[in-house]
């Protein structure tokens, strides 16, 4: 089962997320602020950040770009509907996704499973590793190369290449890559697609010329080349 | 009078009251001047014949008996002296007539005349206008003096003087025809200064317009310029008094919109986290209720139940407090309708409840979340207050996509059509809460015009409520709300192409 660092200032809404969780077999450290949370990080290791944005001092933002810059756990936001701007700033951050308060524990739990969820690999004899240009993606291993080095791809990212790369040329609807990639509604929110979309080109493209793998087509989606 | 008020412009009637004015009072003062020196002219005329036609007489002393000849002598001794004019002197005594003309009896004097010279020693005389002349008359008794000392008789003999009176007529013609030519330069003349003052007093009605026009389109800041200390000066002062006013009061109204907005919106937020909590162990109440005593299972449950309506009802409010501080944001993509429709129904289990009539190939730039909001509501009313079958059908019509739910229920009251789409309205006043929150149709109605469409509630001819939208297929970009939009929260949202990130980078 999975262990779930749950960061959140509301003492109600800790304790019954917490009891939520902890009911359906999840391992649950709660922390109040933000600060707390990243020094829980070490000791506890989760497999999950579930971060309200909205906290006294350190933002849940912050703690998002903090946890950013060494690992690539996967992140849940829980957000306040509405708080729209905090949304997006909260993806451009890495956040894998979110979840909208007020919410039933059997939809956090969903997103949790969403979230951790690994993309199986294509049917068929494949080469282990693919080369894509400068790309190297390896499948199985769920490791990416570009020019060689490696790069932390967060689930969200990883999941996102994984599945463009296994179509090159398709075109993907963001509607239907939400469903694909994150197991949202077709209706749900795009900005996950796009910011993801943002943050995997920050990570693989050259940022001098335009997008070379993952490629816009206006009106219709993303997709994958062609080199 | 009131047609002419109607037909004419303010200019108009202004010019034309002012040059009445001029004409009335040109004519008026020509008349007078004509009257007093036609009199002025004719009495000296007619004062000068009558004296010196009286001095005549009295020196004249004929011998008796009188006979024609001698008389016709006299008489033109009398008609050589005449004065101003020349005047034709005629003679009556008795039967005896003469004249210093060619003809013996005027055909101008008259028995009036006749009558009155017998009666006054010192004469009298009458004018005469005969064949469009005019005459002076002159009609003068020829006196004898009987005894010395004694009165005067009259002899018997009148002598008449006819003087025409042509050139007194030529002055008097001179003069009208003088008022008449000066008239209609007068009249030219007067209309400078009629549409100077025609401009001076529509110049503030026209800034009065244009600002009132101002005030009407939003801008309550409007004022006009005070110029003087007139009536008109007093009118753009009151008009500036009473738009402060008027703005002042808006604007307090305004406040308390947004004031009640506001607190409508923090309720909202500030339930949400207590709800969060309450929402997340729901499941773990709902688990256990079945090993609690029967009365704390089925209060439990309930509070389990409401705590979901009230998640629902919460959430509601907040997408209506959004739409009204125009907060509600518009994430436009080109989609395939039918397929947003099926994906709706299918999302819900409806598909195998619901007809649909969905014809393949109708892109359409919206909101596929909205839509799903939109479609899902109106197929859920339809399912919850009407009866199956329930359509689902999609067209197209110049421009726009329409979006038709039908169902085969009684309708809809047809008091209640009205207020269908009003926030918390139930059509039924008797009608038990249901799972909606009462916002429904009011944020259905929202996320409509928030795509620039229309949404009517009617009754099918066939029986059933028919729920028609319609979303243009061009988007919303193709709309233009305006801020200063004074209208209500209604349709007057900013453009939502500001988040429409459909190119994330290029």
């Amino acid at each position: 089962m999975p262990r779930v660092l749950l960061v959140e200032d509301d003492p109600s809404v800790r304790e019954g997320v917490e009891i939520g969780l902890r009911r359906r077999g999840h391992d649950v450290l709660a922390a109040a602020t933000g600060e707390a949370g990243l020094e829980a990080l070490g000791g506890f290791r989760p497999d999950l950040l579930l971060l309200d944005l909205m906290l006294p001092a350190m933002s849940g933002v912050q703690v998002c770009c903090r946890v950013r810059e060494t690992s690539q756990l996967p992140i849940i936001m829980l957000t306040a509907r509405g708080d729209d701007v905090d949304i997006v700033v909260g993806l451009e951050a890495g956040a894998d996704d979110y979840i909208v308060k007020p919410a039933r524990t059997e939809v956090i739990e969903a997103r949790i499973r969403a979230v951790l969820r690994r993309i199986e690999g294509p049917v068929g004899a494949r080469p282990a590793v693919e080369r894509h240009g400068e790309l190297d993606i390896d499948r199985a291993g769920h490791t990416v190369l570009v020019s060689g080095a490696r790069v932390a791809l967060a689930p969200s990212e990883l999941k996102l290449l994984l599945y463009l790369s296994a179509a090159p040329g398709q075109v993907f609807s963001r509607q239907r890559l939400l469903e694909e990639v994150w197991e949202h509604s077709y209706h749900h929110d795009v900005r996950l697609v796009d910011a993801c979309v943002r943050r995997l080109r920050a990570k693989i493209e050259d940022p001098s010329g335009s997008p070379r793998y993952i490629q816009t087509l206006r009106g219709f989606g993303y997709r994958f080349g062609p080199l | 009078m009131p047609g002419a008020t109607a037909a004419f412009g303010l200019r108009t009637r202004l010019v034309i009251a002012f040059l009445l004015v001029a004409a009335v009072s040109a004519v008026t003062t020509a008349a007078l001047t004509y009257r007093e020196a036609r009199s002025a002219v004719l009495e000296r005329a007619q004062d000068t014949a009558v004296a010196s036609f009286r001095e005549e007489v009295e020196r004249f002393v004929p011998s008796l008996p009188l006979d024609p000849d001698s008389l016709r002598w006299y008489l033109y001794d009398i008609a050589a002296r005449a004065k101003p004019h020349p005047w034709i002197v005629f003679a009556e005594y008795g039967s005896l007539r003469a004249s210093s003309g060619d003809r013996p009896v005027s055909g101008v004097l008259t028995a009036e005349l006749r009558r009155t010279v017998l009666t006054s020693p010192h004469g009298s005389f009458e004018r005469v206008v005969k064949d469009g002349k005019a005459y002076l008359t002159i009609g003068m008794p020829v006196m004898t003096r009987v005894v010395a000392g004694g009165g005067a008789v009259p002899s018997g003999l009148v002598l008449f003087a006819v003087m025409p009176m042509t050139n007194e007529e030529v002055d008097i013609d001179a003069l009208v025809t003088a008022a008449r030519h000066g008239a209609l330069p007068g009249l030219v003349v007067a209309l400078v200064p009629a549409l100077l003052a025609a401009r001076s007093v529509l110049r503030p009605v026209r800034e009065l317009r244009r600002a009132a026009n101002s005030m009407g389109g939003g801008q309550l800041d409007t004022r006009i310029p005070v110029h003087g200390r007139d009536e008109m000066a007093d009118l753009a002062r009151t008009f500036n008094e009473s738009a402060a006013r008027l703005e002042r009061s808006v604007q307090e109204l305004r406040d308390a919109g947004t004031r009640a907005r506001r607190f409508a919106s923090d309720v909202s937020h500030e339930l949400r986290t207590p709800l969060a909590a309450m929402l997340a162990v729901t499941d773990v109440v709902d688990e256990d209720a079945g090993t609690l005593a029967p009365d704390t299972a089925r209060a439990v449950r309930l509070i389990s139940a409401e705590t979901g309506k009230l998640a629902v009802l919460v959430e509601d409010l907040m997408e209506i407090s959004r739409f009204d501080a125009r907060a509600a944001e518009l994430n436009a993509d080109e989609v395939d309708a039918a397929e947003a429709v099926r994906r709706t129904l299918s999302d819900r289990q409806w598909l195998g409840r619901v007809r649909a009539e969905l014809p393949d190939g109708l892109r359409i730039r919206l909101d596929p979340r909205r839509f799903d909001v939109i479609v899902a509501n109106l197929v859920g009313n339809a399912l919850r207050h009407g009866a199956e079958p329930v359509t689902v059908r999609l067209s197209a019509r110049g421009g726009v996509l329409i979006t038709e739910v039908h169902d085969s229920g009684s309708g809809i009251a047809p008091d209640a059509l009205p207020h269908i789409f009003d926030r918390f309205y139930k059509a039924d006043a008797a009608r038990s809460r249901s799972i909606g929150s009462g916002l429904g149709l009011a944020i259905t109605e929202e996320n409509v015009q928030l795509h620039g469409g229309t949404i009517r509630a009617d009754n099918a001819p066939g029986g059933g409520a028919l729920f028609t939208v319609e979303l243009p297929f061009d988007g919303p970009a193709s709309r233009s709300g305006a801020p200063e939009d004074p209208s209500p929260a209604h349709g007057g949202t900013r453009p939502a192409d500001s988040r429409d990130r459909t190119e994330a980078t290029a």
